[in-house]
């Protein structure tokens, strides 16, 4: 009787397996799918050819002709991220040790912590006009600038969310020994703070990251031809008259490269950071 | 150890050395430490106030930078949003020219604009099936590989977390590729088994139906890694517990794995379909709000009055009722949640 239950729960645990293995490969289907659709023909690929010649013309049509610049746009989209994610995290982390361990008035951590969150939920789109309005007056449209500013705002919200966790994880007792042993909070946060919420660091800084290198709706308003990054650059092959699948493919591959690295060789803080944040 | 004492000893030793700040804290068991401030006079005093006065300025000037960042570019938006929507606005050479207009365009968005209340609705219904959809998969697959061995757990996690992390934009072009009526290879793997081609993104019986499977395709491996995590922390001396009084897989789900995880299931729902209101990218490449309204959701009607058809003001109206609907539904939800804890806690 007992052991009977066991097998059937084993099988089930088996059966259970499978389905997760098989939305596995769902999920793995689509990338494989417009990975080989990059090394195709336009014509093969209209023609829907499932093993076709391969070519790499669509690689070099987006890096190397006249009529787009991909290396630029990745270019673009790097900067952009780079920049955006270093202040973020800054920003970030200097708030949260603040507002956890030092006790600012309330009404400031509750407006701050609470207008956070309910901005992180709105629709991006909602600010996207009024941003475009504003910088259009500071005549400072479709310049990095505008563009890393806006990425800054957008993940500024979870990158706190992140930081208040991680630093709250920090005993309480080592910034008090610190604050005995007379050091400043200058010191304290950049002798024990920093060191101590370095995983936490690459946990968000890697998800700011992704959000910012992944953006398209504030990229695509507030961008120009020269700032365009690559995401908005993959929607214009979509949209020309001749819609050119083969590139836009590439492009695709080629702008997934970073979040393939990042799971790869930080699978971890990745995780960590997606977590935390849902937990919230 | 009380504060009261080391604050006003060890603060001279404020800018020196953490070496030294400790051999002065060693100093404070000596016999003679309760002459050390007074040895230390005048000089000891005025660095003490510079280091409280340091500190004061670093507490206020560490949460300036986010406080006018978001002033600045999340706060003051909303306002310019109140300001534009009761405007009539004209592009001039790069520079708007803003003109008062009243509620004119509030009244019109009421009366007279269709299509953004077809987006109201299909966003919803959108919302609604594809996070419904993404938390029963996800919540049943992470049941069904709870108790999992390690083998094979990164690789999982590796291929789980993909869609997560890489742009939206691209998982557009995938399924683009994916769902083209003549050439897609869904309609070829669909001719196998003998069934006609679907235009899955042009007709408009398919079109809002496709994209909510994208959306499950994207967001269930979201769901699955959350419900796993959520499982594994719950107290396993429960289900040892139940297992001996030899319950049964389905009683144990009903009776005790679910009512455990309620609270987690309910606000992960609430949040991520508050969330999918976001959805936009892969809609632009998919189908472009088309056929007819049949894909239009709330941002890609902002987005095109906004920007397609340069009507500023009406955008604006659209974007601050958006605006405000949505987070009174965030408030609404974060009140009920924390009701729901406390009431536990008080239990």
């Amino acid at each position: 009787m007992r052991s009977g239950l066991m097998n059937t729960r084993h099988l089930g645990t088996a059966g259970g397996h499978l389905v997760v293995w098989g939305y596995a490969l769902i999920i793995l289907g689509p990338m494989l799918w417009i990975f080989s659709n990059s090394f195709k023909r336009q014509i093969d690929i209209l023609m829907g050819t499932t093993i076709a010649p391969f070519t790499l013309s669509n690689y070099e049509g987006i890096i190397n002709s006249r009529q787009s610049q991909f290396l630029w746009n990745l270019f673009n989209s790097a900067v952009v991220a780079v920049s955006s994610t270093a202040a973020v995290l800054l920003i970030a982390t200097l708030a949260a040790f603040t507002i956890i361990r030092l006790e600012p008035p309330r009404w400031i951590t509750y407006l701050l912590l609470g207008w956070a969150l309910i901005f992180h939920m709105l629709p991006t789109l909602t600010f996207v006009g009024s941003w475009y309005v504003m910088f259009s007056q500071l005549g400072l449209l479709g310049s990095y600038t505008a563009l890393i500013l806006t990425h800054i705002v957008h993940n500024l919200p979870m990158a706190l969310f992140l930081m208040t966790g991680f630093v709250m994880n920090i005993p309480k007792e080592l910034v008090q020994c610190a604050r005995l042993d007379g050091c400043s909070y200058r010191q304290i946060f950049v002798h024990v703070i920093v060191p101590l919420s370095l995983g936490g660091m690459a946990a968000a800084g890697a998800l700011a990251f992704i959000a910012s290198w992944s953006d398209f709706a504030i990229a695509l308003n507030l961008s120009n031809k020269e700032t365009m990054t690559a995401p908005v650059a993959i929607a214009t092959f979509a949209q020309e008259h001749q819609i050119r699948y083969g590139e836009m493919a590439a492009a695709s591959v080629l702008s997934m490269v970073p979040a393939l690295v990042f799971i790869l060789f930080g699978q971890r803080f990745v995780v960590r950071g997606l977590l935390a944040g849902a937990m919230k | 150890m009380d504060r009261t004492v080391p604050s006003a000893v060890s603060s001279p030793a404020g800018h020196s050395g953490r070496g030294e700040a400790r051999e002065r804290t060693l100093e404070l068991r000596t016999p003679d430490f309760k002459t050390t401030p007074l040895s230390r006079g005048r000089a000891g005093k005025t660095r003490s106030r510079n280091v409280s006065r340091a500190n004061l300025y670093w507490k206020a000037g560490s949460l300036a930078p986010a406080v006018a960042i978001l002033v600045a570019l999340s706060i003051w938006p909303v306002f310019n949003l109140l300001h534009l929507s009761v405007s009539s606005v004209e592009w001039s050479g790069g520079e708007p020219v803003v003109e008062f207009v009243g509620l004119r365009n509030f009244v019109e968005l009421f009366s007279d604009e269709p299509v953004y209340w077809a987006g109201v609705k299909n966003t919803i219904i959108f919302a609604v099936c594809a996070v419904t959809s993404q938390m029963v998969l996800g919540f049943a697959m992470a049941l069904a590989v709870r108790r999992a061995s390690k083998v094979g757990r990164g690789v999982l996690t590796a291929i789980f977390l993909m869609p997560i992390v890489i742009p939206p934009i691209v998982i557009g072009a995938m399924w683009r590729l994916m769902l083209g009526r003549d050439f897609g290879i869904v309609n070829f793997l669909l001719a196998i088994v003998g069934l006609g081609p679907v235009d899955w993104l042009g007709d408009a019986r398919f079109a809002l139906f496709s994209i909510i499977l994208v959306d499950i395709w994207h967001w269930t491996p979201f769901v699955f890694l959350l419900m796993l995590a959520g499982l594994e922390t719950l107290d396993q001396e429960v289900f040892e517990a139940a297992r001996l009084d030899v319950v049964s897989r389905w009683q144990e789900l009903r009776y005790v794995t679910i009512p455990l995880m309620l609270p987690t299931i309910l606000i992960t729902l609430a949040f991520r379909i508050i969330l999918s209101f976001k959805v936009f990218d892969e809609i632009f490449l998919l189908t472009a709000g088309g056929p007819g309204t049949a894909t239009e959701v709330i941002n890609f009607s902002i987005y095109r009055v906004f920007f397609g058809q340069d009507r500023v003001g009406m955008g604006s109206a659209m974007s601050l009722l958006t605006l405000f609907a949505v987070a009174l539904l965030i408030i609404l939800a974060n009140a009920v949640g924390r009701r729901r804890k406390n009431g536990r806690a008080a239990a």
